[in-house]
């Protein structure tokens, strides 16, 4: 049953991704630590830091696209998802300091000294070990995410009512972490962070290993949502995402299969976001603001939405431009991403992965129709079709026939 | 016929919409086998009628019964479904990213859960079913088609096919041989029949000769109520069917 499940998740495409990333995995680290400086192939330690935080965004991305892309579900609450996982990170390695913080206290972090406060609060307890932090990373936004979803799911909120409470979401908790009297260190957050697991977080190594660690959950995961999308249930998510109400009729429950999908892809947004903190050394409220998701959102439709891959390259892509930007043209940015949305959303309405692959599939279909014309070869077939298939492909060159999600009537 | 013999069983229902009665204390009964025509006029009635059998529509007041003693009322679309009541719309709603394959594999009869079809691998059995229902439905070789690229009689027959792979115990028709050619609404009504022979039918069509083809019972909706019941020659004989419907 696994295997067949793991199987599927299995073709060209998916081989090329995970080559890919297997090569990064190994290549990044070693070029960091056994390169020497002054090689071509040695790969600075900023370098690195940078391409891990890519990987994590990637990961985050991901997620936003196993919901949207193959469910309908325009989620603009994501981040919250991450920066809960990446509290639950932050606080763990809070924990770790002990008593080299700035007050030394041995069982207070140094924000609740300076609060005054005489006692860990309750909901601290445990994150000094990583096991606890760990499974916290995945049952923080995993619970969260189930219980707004069993309630907006069942009221059968969709659309764009759905987004703005998944916006309101994140802005709630963006206020809520920003009062010190939450005790997740209020405006300033969670940093100052000496080790994980017992290794010097700014050490060479360590850093090399965070970006191995962000490759290999990114991998993971990556499997799972591909085996996921290519199963019966996948097939079920594209056919709620076209027909919601037709999928009712037939018997199946949307609600159990929206919140199936959700709660595990808030379960993504945390894993990538506790990644995302030992690397960058600071986890603070500002992770909840609510441009942060619709940013997510923008590296999905970049890339292609309901691609998965393409939520990958557009995190990466988006992401190295705006490293180039803010260092370059800062005041740029934010008109440049903007202006990016506006050329994907009219020109590349697939976006880079979905134009790519129907380009391929269009141009394959020629060939196979002029070497059948010239007299050899089979007649062409129909173009392969993947069971989840894009969002919005057309795959046919004869009628172009729009896939419109319609209501049934 | 008596609730406790009857596959379906509407006593009373009505329907408003914004003070606008769709459904006036409409009653309906269609035995276990039975193949039942339903016409008339539009705005009649007849797609709200099967809103609410269904679960998409709750009735203001009345009674729906589903094989002599389950309450319809109280279930959601999905455990109607599951009940046995498949439903092929006005408008062909098929999954149009989907291939014809996958439409019809997802209604196939199976378990419906998510962890069930997470781990679903399709059987032998269910491909064999999949591809008797590609020939019945006539798009065997559009098996691997996105549903999209279909016309819109093919859509129809897609739809149907996927009617007859949840296997239900009844089958709502919803106006068939819309948008088709004369053929095809010929080759509709043979389906439609032959469908007939193992499940209960209940048809909505417009046009008089499909009707005429399916030789079965008729049921006059008119302005949210049963008008006239009996033979299409005997409904056709009513004065006030000729006036509201017939003779227009
Ligand atoms: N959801 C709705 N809201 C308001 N009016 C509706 C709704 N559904 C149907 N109606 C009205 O109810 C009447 C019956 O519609 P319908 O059942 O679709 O008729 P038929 O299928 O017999 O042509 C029509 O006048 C229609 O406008
Ligand atoms: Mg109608």
């Amino acid at each position: 049953m696994m295997t067949s499940f793991l199987f599927r998740a299995m073709d060209t495409r998916a081989g090329i991704f995970l080559a890919i990333m297997a090569a990064a995995i190994i290549l990044v680290p070693a070029g960091n630590l056994l390169a020497p400086e002054g090689s071509a192939f040695h790969v600075p330690n900023y370098a690195v830091t940078l391409m891990g935080k890519y990987l994590t965004y990637a990961l985050l991305a991901l997620a936003v696209d196993l919901v949207w892309g193959y469910c309908g579900i325009l989620s603009l609450g994501h981040a919250a998802f991450f920066a809960l996982g990446g509290y639950a990170m932050g606080m763990y390695l809070m924990r770790q300091i002990g008593t080299r913080g700035v007050y030394g206290d041995p069982n207070l972090p140094d924000f609740m000294v300076f609060l005054n406060w005489q006692e860990l609060p309750w909901y601290w307890y445990g994150f000094d070990m990583f096991w606890f932090a760990a499974l916290m990373v995945l049952l923080v936004p995993g619970f969260l995410a189930f219980v707004f979803g069993w309630f907006a799911f069942r009221s059968r909120v969709t659309g764009v009512y759905l987004s703005i409470i998944t916006q309101a979401l994140t802005y709630a908790l963006l206020l809520a972490f920003f009062r010190n009297d939450m005790g997740f260190g209020g405006n300033n957050g969670l940093t100052d962070f000496k080790d994980i697991l017992g290794f010097d977080i700014q050490a060479d190594t360590t850093r090399a290993g965070l970006f191995a660690a962000s490759g290999i959950a990114l991998v993971l995961c990556f499997i799972v949502c591909r085996a996921l999308t290519r199963s019966k249930l996948g097939k079920v998510l594209v056919a709620v995402r076209d027909a919601e109400s037709r999928t009712r009729f037939l018997g199946y429950r949307v609600e159990h299969y929206k919140l199936f999908v959700w709660t595990l892809s808030a379960m993504m947004a945390g894993i990538a976001g506790a990644l995302y903190v030992p690397q960058v050394g600071i986890i603070n409220p500002g992770e909840f603001a609510p441009a942060n998701s619709i940013e997510v959102v923008i590296w999905v439709a970049v890339g292609g939405r309901g691609t998965l891959v393409g939520a990958v390259l557009g995190a990466v892509l988006v992401n190295f431009a705006k490293t180039w930007f803010t260092g370059a043209l800062p005041d740029i940015w934010l008109f440049a991403l903007g202006g990016l949305f506006v050329f994907v959303t009219l020109f590349l309405p697939k976006g880079i992965v979905g134009t790519v692959s129907q380009g391929w599939t269009a141009l394959r279909q020629r060939k196979a129709s002029a070497a059948y014309e010239s007299g050899s070869g089979d007649p062409p077939s129909a173009p392969p079709q993947s069971p989840g298939a894009p969002a919005n492909v057309k795959h046919s060159n004869r009628a172009p026939v729009t896939a419109e999600p319609q209501p049934a009537e | 016929m008596a609730r406790a013999s009857s596959l379906l069983y509407l006593d009373g229902v009505s329907v408003s919409f914004d003070g606008f009665k769709a459904l006036n204390d409409l009653s309906l009964t269609i035995g276990p086998g039975e193949m039942r025509a339903i016409i008339g006029p539009n705005g009649a009635g007849k797609t709200t009628m099967m809103d609410v059998i269904t679960g998409k529509t709750r009735p203001d007041s009345g009674e729906v019964f589903f094989d002599g003693n389950i309450d319809l009322t109280g279930e959601d679309e999905a455990s109607i479904a599951e009940l046995g009541i498949g439903r092929k719309f006005q408008k062909p709603t098929v999954f149009e990213s989907h291939t014809v394959w996958d439409n019809l594999e997802l209604a196939l009869k199976a378990p419906r859960g998510p962890f069930a079809t997470l781990f679903h691998v399709i059987s032998g059995a269910e491909k064999k079913r999949i591809e008797y229902l590609l020939e019945l439905i006539r798009l065997g070789g559009k098996r691997g088609d996105l549903a999209a690229n279909l016309s819109h009689g093919q859509k129809q027959w897609l739809e149907i096919g996927m009617l007859l792979a949840q296997d239900p115990k009844l089958l709502l028709v919803d106006e068939p041989a819309a948008g088709m050619t004369d053929a095809e609404t010929a080759e509709t009504a043979e389906l439609l029949k032959d469908i007939a022979n193992d499940h209960s039918v209940v048809v909505v069509e417009h046009d008089m000769v499909f009707v005429r083809s399916l030789g079965v019972k008729v049921t006059v909706l008119h302005e949210g109520s049963v008008l006239a019941e009996g033979s299409l020659d005997h409904v056709s004989a009513n004065d006030r069917v000729v006036e509201v419907y017939l003779g227009r």
